[in-house]
């Protein structure tokens, strides 16, 4: 078989428009809430320490410098503006988060990011709502707890199934030495990603709210019926997965404790440690303001807006192509 | 033996699952923002031709199959094995059982190249290319005139193959068949 050229752009040429006309609309909501745009390093120092993200390391040599890390989000240099005094604002900039290839990824993507100061994350939903349904035209999304998310469609109760029935739920994906190693987190995002995922948002645009705080990353949590659950957000369309936001944790030692533990989920499944971003903890020592932050896939939203299931058809070149 | 990793897999791997050779048909790679990744996968047992499902965690590795297709010229048959020989100058023999000619055996024709799947260095399976040309042994006579309507009549080529050919073909000719669908395709010029 002979390999299919690539020089062609795989996304057609409407779906480059969109995408320009997508880039103005966003550029005109943010403009309008007098939001500042704002463009931090691509290319930067430190990379995360989150278990599951994985940066792709730079062979840089610079000034004296050398090594450092792709961003997988502007998220810790957008919020050292934020603790510099900068207000509130946002940012639309390619990511790169390595391994990740599919119909909804692609290694280099673009993500929208912003944070409002004085904004819980109830208030930034509906935000979110605004710009969301303001471009694909669809109705306000609900909000749903993870919880009965996850009791619906994978009749589980995330927060109290003991692990072993919950390793026995994944018996029909896995087999048992695949899940032995597989820990509690792990085997919810199973579920979710082939159980619940697929249905959120089917009729309406659905929020899901209330994970459990082992999944908060770097979202406040307090409790919610006698279990600690974090201020995180998603959006789910027609099964694809938005963004994701926080009311974001502005307590430094608390972040540096969960840097720590993310380091050591990272030794725990044998992934190299991440140095701890310095500049980024001294920010938030220095004093994050109180605010609400989320991310979102541009391209995704795209797919939305053109009714694609591919990422490919909204790239110009997707990873294969590159 | 090599192996590959879940970010190596793609559509045509050949890897071993449950001790089968088998080949990757689908990857989907699945994950939420912030969650673990996993990678649901189609693959063909080439023993048995049953397609599977599997998931993978991100990071899990599968064993290489040492499957390759090779071009070979097939030679003769001996009633049990068909024998075909590289087309590399190597001349090297290898013998094909009833199960890895399967349907092929209709389209066999000495001195033609096929693809043919080695497993572990022997045979697995035989494909015959899109298209080959084969004589007509046996047809009802053509009818003059019948160039253009439609019809058609069963012919029976040097393979024993049969194909529904149109009414104007006659014994001796040379015909055009696709192998995929089995339907004839068109006349070959004689020089």
């Amino acid at each position: 078989m002979t390999e299919q050229s690539v020089w062609r752009p795989s996304a057609s040429p409407a779906a480059l428009r969109s995408r320009a006309q997508q880039l103005a609309f966003v550029r005109g909501f943010f403009a309008e809430r007098e939001v500042l745009e704002v463009e931090t390093p691509v290319l930067a120092q430190h990379g995360v320490t989150d278990v599951n993200l994985d940066g792709i390391a730079a062979d840089i040599s610079a000034a004296g410098r050398t090594g450092g890390w792709l961003q997988t989000s502007p998220e810790y240099h957008m919020k050292r503006l934020l603790a510099a005094g900068s207000g509130s604002i946002y940012q639309i900039s390619k990511v790169f988060r390595n391994g990740e290839r599919g119909r909804r990824h692609n290694p280099e993507f673009s993500m929208l990011e912003w944070y409002r100061l004085g904004y819980d994350d109830t208030e930034l939903m509906a935000e979110v709502a605004d710009l969301v349904c303001g471009w694909l035209g669809c109705a306000r999304p609900a909000q749903v707890s993870y919880r009965d998310a996850m009791l619906a469609w994978a009749k589980v109760d995330p927060f109290e199934i003991s692990d072993q029935d919950l390793r026995r739920c994944c018996e029909q994906w896995l087999e048992p030495d695949q899940i032995a190693n597989l820990d509690r987190d792990g085997c919810l995002d199973l579920l979710m990603s082939f159980s619940v995922e697929p249905n959120l948002g089917r009729d309406a645009p659905e929020f899901i709210v209330g994970y459990p705080a082992s999944q908060a990353a770097l979202a406040r949590v307090s409790q919610v019926d006698g279990h600690p659950v974090a201020h995180r957000f998603e959006l789910y369309i027609d099964g694809l997965e938005l963004c994701n936001g926080y009311w974001e944790l502005v307590d430094a030692s608390e972040q540096r404790r969960r840097f720590e533990a993310d380091n050591w989920l990272r030794q725990q499944s044998g992934k190299p440690g991440m140095a701890l971003d310095g500049a980024f903890l001294d920010a938030v020592e220095a004093g994050l303001p109180d605010c609400a932050g989320v991310a979102l896939g541009l391209d995704r939203l795209l797919m939305l807006k053109l009714g694609v299931r591919d990422i490919a058809e909204v790239l110009a070149f997707p990873f294969e192509r590159a | 033996m090599a192996s590959y990793s879940t970010n190596e897999f793609r559509g045509g791997l050949k890897v071993l699952l449950d001790g089968d050779p088998c080949i990757m048909l689908e990857n989907e790679f699945v994950k939420p923002g912030k969650g673990q990744a996993f990678n649901r996968v189609k693959l063909r047992n080439l023993m048995t031709n049953r397609v599977w499902e599997r998931t993978f965690k991100s990071g899990e590795s599968l064993e290489a199959a040492d499957v390759i297709d090779q071009d070979m010229e097939y030679l003769y048959t001996d009633g049990e094995f068909w024998h075909f020989m590289l087309t590399d100058g190597s001349f090297e023999q290898y013998p094909a059982d009833a199960k890895a000619v399967g349907d092929t055996v209709k389209w066999l024709k000495e001195q033609d190249v096929y693809t043919v799947t080695l497993y572990n260095g022997a045979p697995l399976t035989v494909t015959p290319p899109n298209f080959v040309e084969l004589e007509v042994v046996d047809t009802d006579p053509g009818m003059k005139g019948d160039t253009a309507q439609g019809g058609s009549k069963p012919a029976t080529l040097s393979t024993g193959a049969v194909v529904n050919v149109p009414l104007f073909i006659t014994i001796g000719e040379v015909l055009k068949v696709d192998t995929r669908s089995g339907d004839y395709v068109s006349r070959v010029k004689s020089n």
